[in-house]
């Protein structure tokens, strides 16, 4: 077991995501940054679909209550076990008792915390990861106990890597959305020129940004929505739909981000900013 | 994929031959959704050959005719409440459209309603075939939280919310069954192409219904439709 003695801002269990369930209105939900997922899982020698702990700006403390390997990734929140500071990407080694607790928020926005065996909660639709109303809660409550299985002894195959973060990137690529051409040449000037910034209204949802281009006026019928799609309202505000986001909205779809700009940008918090590259 | 873009029963079951047909192919990792004139077909886990899928799909359209398979297609009658403990905007919405609740209630439940899209929540139903005595713009201020099962009017829409949330429809009653239960093998009863009419319970079948409802024993009556 893993108890939570404090959850921190937004704390929650996530797997690759809630898949085959599109055509019922569930979003893929998953951790926001796979990149950083998919390394922790893999230094610790676990299923890609291994479910860890996603931590956002401010850190949970927890305890260990059996011996077990973690991998921490993505966002540095000046993590330390029992005190002692930690790395990311580095395989450590916790016995029955340790505290994991996390401190100062250094670089990006989301940190990942990965187990040995993944984290055993409950699947609901096939994942374990947290989406209200599809799983009981949200995020992750104080006081909390979360499964893993118990390993005593692991050799992993590499126990450490040393890697430049992939989120300190200024600019997204994407690529045009369905309705890109209703952009006039002043939208697309604008689009393709201005830096955009983080607004307070950013979450798994969606990221709104905080500047507008010139509005519109074109009305369409509601279609799919995917991560990383660029909505367009009226107003000329830009909405990120990211994993929870909706499956189906009827605002304009200009833009796409590729798969490695919703990773940079699940790592953005209010007031950062970056600018579009059209791929 | 996109069709025309018009809000009509032939181009949904165009989409939905499409469907079948793709769905026959049986390839692993593809999801689709319809929404009124679109098809998103999404595949998460693995590489796509954008080519490649793309022949596939058209010549799976040009062959969309020939699939057998149909799926069963149902009309669900579902319960609404609309008293006014649930209908929180029912007299307003019935002075506006210059009709009595009673009016405004009976025209409510004589239409079936297409299904043309689920999405935006789980379980959210984009239903059309809304009479226009009906129509009536949306609340000039959106509320910031509307009750799970609240069944709103905007504009030439219909619904019932799925969940708690922000929304800015008039709301005229409540549906006291879950449409989306995350707890059974088939979350979602309804499928696009299927057909919804509403009727009007007491609050006393309401809140029996709920509780039905909540431990997931309601059984919604359906009625084939011919293909």
């Amino acid at each position: 077991m893993l108890k939570v003695l404090k959850s921190g801002f937004f704390t929650s269990i996530q797997d690759l995501g809630r898949f085959g369930y599109r055509d019922m209105g569930v979003p893929v939900s998953g951790a926001m940054d796979n990149n950083s997922v998919k390394k922790a899982n893999l230094l610790l020698d676990n299923e890609p679909d291994a479910a860890v702990m996603e931590i956002t700006m401010t850190g949970p403390t927890l305890l260990f209550e059996a011996p077990t390997f973690i991998c921490l990734s993505g966002a540095y929140l000046s993590p330390t076990l029992n005190n002692e500071p930690l790395d990311n990407y580095k395989v450590i080694k916790v016995l029955k008792g340790d505290i994991l607790s996390y401190g100062k928020l250094v670089n990006g926005f989301r940190s990942y915390l990965a187990i040995k065996g993944g984290f055993q909660t409950v699947k609901v639709l096939e994942s374990r990861s947290q989406y209200f109303p599809v799983t009981k809660y949200r995020c992750l409550k104080d006081r909390n106990e979360i499964d893993f299985k118990e390993t005593v002894s692991f050799s992993p195959t590499i126990s450490e890597i040393k890697m430049e973060s992939h989120f300190d990137l200024d600019y997204l690529e994407v690529y045009k959305g369905p309705e890109f051409s209703i952009l006039s040449d002043n939208q697309l000037a604008a689009l393709f020129s201005k830096t955009f910034s983080v607004s307070k209204e950013n979450n798994r949802m969606a990221y709104q940004l905080s500047e507008l281009i010139e509005g519109h006026k074109t009305s369409m019928l509601t279609s799919g929505t995917l991560p990383g799609t660029v909505q367009f309202t009226p107003a000329g505000r830009l909405i990120i739909l990211m994993k929870d986001g909706q499956t189906t909205g009827g605002y304009p779809r200009i833009l796409q981000l590729s798969e490695a700009s919703i990773n940079v940008l699940a790592q953005k918090k209010f007031g950062d900013t970056f600018s579009f590259k059209l791929l | 994929m996109e069709w025309p873009n018009k809000v009509e029963e032939s181009i949904l079951e165009d989409i939905l031959q499409f469907v079948e047909c793709f769905k026959a192919l049986n390839l692993p990792n593809w999801e689709m959704s319809a929404a009124y004139n679109s098809l998103t077909l999404v595949n998460f886990r693995e590489e796509v050959d954008f080519e490649n899928i793309n022949e596939l799909i058209l010549e799976c359209y040009s062959k969309r005719m020939d699939s057998k398979v149909k799926n069963e297609r149902f009309l669900w009658k579902i319960p609404v409440c609309y008293n006014i403990d649930f209908g929180i905007d029912i007299e307003e919405v019935s002075k506006t459209l210059k009709l009595s609740v009673k009016e405004l209630i009976e025209l409510h439940t004589s239409f079936e309603y297409m299904v043309y899209g689920i999405g935006f929540l789980p379980g959210f139903m984009y239903l059309g075939g809304l009479p226009e005595a009906l129509e009536i713009p949306r609340r000039k201020e959106p509320r910031l939280s509307v009750a799970k099962g609240s069944v709103g009017l905007a504009s030439k829409q219909t619904g019932i919310y799925p969940q708690d949330s922000p929304g800015g429809w008039n709301i005229i009653g409540s549906c006291p069954i879950p449409i989306f239960n995350p707890k059974l093998e088939k979350p979602c009863f309804v499928n696009v192409g299927d057909k919804i009419q509403f009727y009007e319970i007491s609050r006393a079948e309401y809140d029996l219904r709920k509780i039905e409802g909540e431990v997931g024993i309601y059984k919604p009556e359906k009625i084939a439709l011919d293909a």
